[in-house]
Order: C-alpha cells, then structure tokens, then sequence
C-alpha cells in the first residue's frame, strides 16, 4: 500500500496547494485554471482508489465541459486583458465562513461514519477496482430510482434554461 | 529453431516495470511527430496540390518528401517570440496542454493482441475524455496571447468543440451498444469474430451495421480538427490563424504537431471502432504475428480513413458560424440519437 499512500500524498499536497490559489489568484482566468488542476487530483484521486470509471468521467465532464463553459463565460463577458482589475472581495467573510461550516459538516459526517475503522480490500465496496459493468449494473437495478429522478430533474433544468434563454431574447 | 519460437521467445522476456514504462513512453513519443509528418505530407501538401492541379513541394528531397523536416527545422530555428503583454506562463503552458491531450489519445489505441500502451476496461471512454482536454489548451492559448483575434479564435474553437463532442461520443455509442463493452481491444475481436446472419467471411465490421455512425464521427471529428469546412476558429481569411495568431517557431511547431497528431489518433479510432482495427477476420486472433502485422494493418486502414477525412476538408467550402451550430444540434445529434435507439432495439430483438 506504500506506493498508493505516497501517489496520495503528492497528488493531495498539489490540490491544496492549487485550490488556495484558486481561491487568492488576482486573476480570474488564472483561478479558473488552477481549478483544473484541483479537479484533475479529484480525478487522480478516484483512479488511485479503482474507480476508473467515475475518474474518466470526471476529467469528461468537469475538465472537458464544466472548467471550458467557465473560460468560455469569463472570455466572453471580459476584456481579458488587463490583469489590474478589482477580483470582489466584498463578501469575503461569508464565503469563507461557508467554506468552514461545509468542512465541519465534512468531517463530522466523516468520522461518525467511519471513527477508526479501516476498509477491508477484500469486501464489496473496499478498495477493489470497479468495472464499468458493474457500475452500470448497479444503476439500472439498485439505483434505478434515484438514477431515473436525476434524469427528469436534468431534463426539467434544461427545459427551464431555454424557457428563460427565449424569454430574455424577447420573441 | 523457427522464426516463429523466436519471436514468440522475445515477447515471452519478462520486462521490468520500469524498462516497459520507458519503451511505452518512448513509443507514443515517437508515434505524433511520425504521424505529423506522413498526413502533412501525404496529404496535406501532395494530395491537396494533385486536387488543385499543382505539384506541390519537390525540392527538399525526392518529390518533396523531405519538405516537412526542413520546415520542422526552420521553425526550431526561430526566435522564441512572446507577445510584450501576453500572460507569459499560459501563453507558454498553451500549447502542451493541447499537445499532452493528443498523447494521452495514443495510450489506448491497439495495434495488436499484446501491443497497445495500456488496456482499459473503460478504453474509448477514456479516449474520449482526454481529447476534450485539448479545448483548455486553446482557450489558454486565445486569452494569454492578449490579441482580439486569438481571443475570438479561443471562443469560437471552445463553442465549435462544445457543440460537436456531443455527437462524436453519441456516434460511438452505437457500437458500444453493438459491441457490449467500452474496452477497444473487445471492440476489435468482436468484430473480427462476428458474422453477418451466419456468414463470417469478413469478421462483421461495425462500419456495415453502424454506418450513420460512422459518418457523424467523421463529420464530428472534422469539426474537432477545426479544419475545413469547419475552420472558424483559425479562418486565416478572418481572423489571420486565431488562437494561433501569436505563436511562432517551435510553440507554433507543437500546434501543428498537434492537430495532425490527433487527426491520426482519431482516423486510428474510427479505423478501431468500424473498420475492425488491427484484427483480419482469418486465423488465430491470439497469434503473436498480429503484433507485428497488426500496426501495418492498422496503418493502412488509418491512412484511408485519414484519405476521407482530408477530401472533405480540400472539397467542401467554410461553413458559416450559425450553420455549423445548427449542423451540429439540428441534424447531427437528432440523426445519432435516433441510431442510438435503432441500435438499442436490434441489440435487444436478435
């Protein structure tokens, strides 16, 4: 397990040390950046424990989708080229209250859940790698519920953001 | 002792984790600049030249072959220009990040039984998700290059890779169905071991049953190369070359590099995916002369799908920005849905 403690340690140190400079980058596109670095340890992160598939996904829809719709908004509604301009600092304080109170409630979820207990490699759910199969296995049985719920409230998303897109156009 | 005992004694030789890493490393590394170097050639300069009744390049070498090394050259040469207000670190990040996404492509891509980098259970998943990655490359390279041309290049390559990444994966997903797994080295022996209603002279190449798939990948990747008719993004008549205003010598060098690369390793897809890869439906699937006949056969069928994808682009006129969305969303995506469907009902009937 050394190689995987040391793998985690790095890619670890690296997040953190991007996602504060996400969140005290001058720059915004610089942030944006940064931010794909975070998620490509999230992604590194779910490889490393043998969720190939969630990993995969990850880099597809956040790196691929996600992080290139924020450029894309930031490029689009800014000059882009002076670097001077004011990031808000206005609501610093509730924003990193908000940050504390999501970390408290983290850990304590965490540790209620778990305490000292260690995940056996060998049981279901340890760290074995998962196939795809079995993931989609588990979504169309198990999960099938929850799974179809997510898909109509998407589909209601997407309904709801050409309704307003249109209304904004004025036809 | 034969040939045969040799070779096999070979590729028996326990190799070391680190010595495998290092020749696999070495081996992409080697692949994108070669790659580069035979569609420019072939048919960047010659055939395009043959299409428009001119020669094209014959000096450098017997009939120009060499013309692409001298260029490399030249371009090592250059003075390594940053524009005085570009953001100097993305500005030089740029063009890696495009040039890593096409790397990372070749890792899955088989070209034998036992010659592929790395199998993945989640093969062409994966093969998907990285080549998407090359759109931050071109949104950093538009934003730090502090030129509104390059920025508007940036934008209009984010929304054209947006809009048509959704068809190139719904494309593959018929054969996925077609195929039951993700795994492109499955996706090759199924093929190669399939038939057509009882008739396995040919293996069943997925390009028979999932034509409409075939097509929208190539017009989905097409779009993604942003060459014509899709090249809004760089429109020298336009915006003078786009994201890729700013960059000179060996930066530009990796930009290029870049979209050969990947339009190699997306003909190598489409040949994996509907052309039966590097598989012939006769003999021993396992035999070990597949690892080496195998890149030759693969070779051949990435070359004519490569033949393809260049015709349309020295055939067809630039389509207007409203038009390629509206390709893209109005027709594309609908027409892959609808094979998605199709495919699903014969995959649950027969």
């Amino acid at each position: 397990m050394i190689a995987e403690h040391v793998a985690f340690g790095i890619i670890a140190a690296v997040m953190v040390a991007s996602a504060l400079r996400v969140v005290t980058a001058r720059d915004i596109v610089h942030a944006a950046l940064y931010l794909v670095i975070v998620l490509a340890g999230v992604a590194a992160l779910f490889l490393l424990v043998g969720a190939e598939f969630t990993g995969i996904t990850q880099v597809l829809i956040y790196i691929g989708a996600v992080i290139v719709l924020f450029l894309f908004g930031i490029m689009l509604t800014r000059t882009g080229f002076d670097q001077d301009e004011e990031t808000d600092h206005k609501h610093k304080f509730p924003a990193v209250l908000t940050a504390l109170l999501l970390l408290a409630v983290m850990i304590g979820a965490l540790v209620d859940r778990f305490g000292d207990e260690k995940l056996d490699a060998n049981l279901p759910g340890g760290l074995t790698p998962q196939t795809t199969a079995q993931v989609s296995d588990e979504l169309f049985s198990q999960y099938i519920v929850p799974f179809e719920a997510v898909s109509v409230l998407l589909l209601a998303a997407l309904i709801g953001a050409i309704v307003i897109a249109r209304r904004e156009e004025g036809g | 002792m034969t040939a045969a005992t040799v070779v096999s004694g070979l590729l028996a030789v326990e190799v070391p984790y680190w010595a495998a890493s290092i020749i696999k490393v070495g081996v992409v590394a080697l692949v994108i600049p070669t790659a580069a170097l035979v569609l420019g050639y072939v048919f960047l300069m010659k055939m395009m030249s043959f299409m428009q009744s001119r020669l094209g390049p014959m000096e450098a070498g017997p009939y120009g072959t060499l013309q692409l090394l001298a260029d490399g050259l030249k371009f090592l040469q250059k003075e390594d220009i940053f524009p005085a207000k570009a953001d100097r670190t993305v500005f030089a990040l740029a063009p890696l990040v495009v040039l890593i996404s096409t790397f990372l492509i070749y890792v899955v891509i088989p070209t034998g039984p036992d010659a592929v980098v790395a199998q993945l259970d989640v093969g062409i998943f994966y093969a998907l998700a990285v080549s998407s990655l090359s759109v931050v490359g071109i949104l950093m390279a538009g934003w730090a290059s502090a030129n509104k041309y390059a920025l508007m290049g940036g934008l209009r390559a984010a929304g054209q890779l947006i809009a048509y990444e959704l068809p190139l994966v719904l494309a593959v997903m018929g054969v996925v169905i077609q195929a039951g797994t993700l795994d492109l080295q499955k996706i090759v022996t199924t093929q190669a071991t399939g038939e057509i209603f009882g008739w396995d002279g040919i293996g069943n190449p997925f390009i028979l049953t999932q034509f409409a798939g075939f097509f929208i990948f190539l017009v989905a990747v097409q779009a993604e190369l942003t060459q014509p008719p899709f090249d809004m993004p760089v429109a020298e008549s336009e915006i003078v070359g786009g994201y890729q205003v700013e960059y000179t010598g060996f930066r530009f060098l990796f930009f290029f590099m870049g979209e050969f690369g990947t339009a190699f390793a997306f003909a190598a897809l489409a040949s994996v995916l509907f052309l039966g890869g590097w598989a012939l439906p006769w003999g021993d699937l396992g035999h070990w002369g597949f690892n080496i006949a195998g890149p030759a056969i693969m070779l051949v069928k990435v070359l004519a799908v490569s033949a393809l994808i260049f015709w349309f682009r020295f055939t067809y006129p630039r389509l207007r920005e409203d038009q390629l969305q509206r390709l893209a969303w109005k027709f594309l995506i609908p027409l892959s849905l609808v094979n998605i469907v199709v495919t699903g009902i014969f995959k649950v009937v027969l």
